[in-house]
């Protein structure tokens, strides 16, 4: 006789762990898009670090004029690209970077200027490293965001929000040779 | 920075990741970093102080073998724990994708957790099954680092997404100093010996080239009475005896599979060490280990022989397969003390681009670069 209570036990058991489950995928989806965010804040800052460096390289005296001249248009177009030109001048400085570490000598040249030399060299290298390595780690968690926002459950229901699906970040990054 | 590093597998049990783990962990002290790793070991194992015990391992058949990994509630609790009293700026997850300690760390973590990939296989059903029930504590992993290509290809197959490059490095300190085998003089040698080649890795596979070598004997052998052939590495030593002349038997000497000592101190008995591989080597992390121990190098000219000796400068290459180039290489440097010693110096410089210190300084841009903000890693709620 108490049998209509036992379902509505079963149903509301029913009800609770589905809502644990969706409030869980949620968990998860939101940790991502914290992460697509994080990531391309670093991502950010390695690209500006990066500019920011070239032009102390260019400013040093350490080049002659004309290499430094390539060097601080490409860091300065670099930093003042709008959105939608940005990739290609970030691709930009790291072909000039990497033509003007190419040069014959380059490295021994300015490793034998002096201590400040060798820590400007060094800081630039770093920060080429830096900007591969944030722009993979970015571009993963984008992998991942999107591949998650392509499930089923999270197209169904709106567990996204309003976060607009993030966009890969394509640039040639190869570091210069050191 | 502190940083927290989690092995999977048992500490004192020898593996290639414990001791990767073993070697970053002393370069990043050295670069004066805070670190602890947390691991399976047994109760009475001998630790060093930086490494801290989840309890024991249990084997379990996992993925077509038997591994001794750590799992259950009480690492689990061992694992928050460390993480909770830590308080790491970066936590560093080795193979995170074994059911292990990296799995627990990962659930017991929030902030940047950077994941290194060990393992390739060509398709791993374990993985593969596994993929969906890891893939909410894989996916907090901020940073992922492959070790190989090999590695970052299995990743990206199994799991989707990207890895950073970063290859092991060479502990080169540990083969820079070492007395030549009982009967070898060694590079110290007075003029009168006849001197030694010396050749590392599988004799019966055709790729490392011993072959090549041999037939260089043959021309190098008859010529220079005192010449003798350092061999070693698995194989069948009659099958590498039969392929020399009857007459030069007696001066090819074969020590088979060596102890780890033994090999940096036959790297040390030799007056030229011979890389003749004829292809698939992808890095020649037995060419590193030679150019450690100060040996002068004669090495085919493969891409990758070539990049680890900074072009020719840090050894001599010679055509891929050509013996007698070989042979004409070989008997040159054996004439020539002064060139010899040259080569010894410029080999233990070049060799530092491979060292430890230099794999730490990569990592260490990697925590630089998922650590941005600042805020360090914390004990993740009671979700997973």
């Amino acid at each position: 006789m108490y049998d209509w209570i036992m379902d509505v036990l079963f149903w509301l058991a029913v009800v609770f762990l589905v809502g644990v489950y969706v409030s869980w995928r949620a968990t998860r989806l939101d940790r991502l898009h914290v992460r697509v965010e994080t990531a391309r804040a670093a991502l950010d800052a390695a690209l500006v670090r990066r500019a920011a460096a070239a032009l102390e390289l260019a400013a040093s005296r350490l080049l002659d004029p004309a290499t430094s001249l390539v060097l601080a248009t490409a860091a300065h177009e670099a930093r003042t690209a709008d959105a939608e030109n940005r990739e290609f001048a970030e691709s930009d400085l790291s072909r000039a970077l990497r033509v003007v570490f190419d040069q014959p000598d380059f490295e021994s040249t300015l490793t034998a200027a002096g201590e400040a030399a060798k820590e400007v060299l060094a800081e630039v290298s770093t920060a080429a490293a830096k900007v591969a390595y944030a722009r993979r780690f970015y571009n993963d968690a984008v992998a991942q965001t999107r591949i998650a926002r392509r499930k089923p459950l999270i197209r169904v229901l709106p567990l996204a929000g309003r976060a607009p699906l993030p966009g890969f970040f394509e640039i040639d990054d190869d570091p210069p040779a050191i | 920075m502190r940083v927290g590093i989690v092995c999977p597998y048992t500490w004192d049990v020898p593996g290639g990741v414990q001791q990767h783990i073993r070697d970053l962990a002393e370069a990043l002290t050295g670069l004066g970093h805070h670190v602890s790793v947390i691991t399976p070991a047994d109760d009475d194992a001998d630790l060093p102080p930086y490494v801290v015990s989840a309890g024991r391992a249990v084997p379990v058949p996992y993925n077509g073998s038997v591994a001794r990994l750590a799992f259950g509630f009480l690492s689990a609790a061992r694992v928050r724990r460390w993480i909770n009293e830590g308080g790491f700026d970066v936590l560093h997850v080795h193979e995170p994708a074994a059911p292990s300690l990296g799995v627990l760390a990962c659930w017991a973590a929030d902030g940047p957790i950077v994941g290194t990939f060990h393992a390739s296989y060509t398709r791993s059903r374990a993985l593969s099954v596994a993929a969906p029930i890891l893939q909410s504590a894989l996916e907090k992993i901020t940073g992922r680092i492959a070790v190989s290509e090999a590695a970052r290809t299995t990743l990206v197959e199994h799991l989707g997404g990207d890895a950073v490059l970063i290859p092991n490095g060479v502990a080169t300190e540990r083969y820079a100093m070492a007395d030549p085998l009982p009967g070898w003089p060694g590079r110290d040698r007075n003029a009168a010996e006849g001197g030694a080649l010396g050749f590392l890795g599988r004799m019966d596979e055709p790729r490392k080239g011993l072959q090549v070598l041999l037939r260089a004997f043959e021309i190098l052998g008859p010529a220079r009475p005192g010449l003798r052939l350092l061999l070693a590495g698995p194989g069948d030593a009659d099958d590498v005896l039969e392929r020399v002349s009857p007459e030069l038997r007696d001066r090819v000497v074969i020590l088979g599979l060596v102890s780890e000592e033994d090999k940096i101190r036959a790297y040390h008995s030799v007056d030229v060490f011979v890389a003749p591989n004829t292809g698939g080597e992808s890095f020649g992390i037995v060419l590193a280990e030679a150019m450690s121990a100060g040996a002068p190098i004669l090495a085919s000219d493969i891409e990758a022989f070539d990049r680890v000796l900074a072009g020719g400068r840090a050894g001599v290459l010679f055509p891929v397969g050509d013996h007698e180039a070989l042979a004409a290489a070989a008997g040159e440097l054996l004439d020539d003390p002064a060139r010899r010693k040259q080569l010894s110096a410029e080999a233990r410089e070049a060799v530092r681009a491979f060292d430890w210190s230099s794999v730490a300084r990569d990592v260490v841009r990697v925590y630089e670069t998922v650590s941005f903000g600042g805020a360090g890693v914390v004990e993740s709620g009671a979700e997973g």
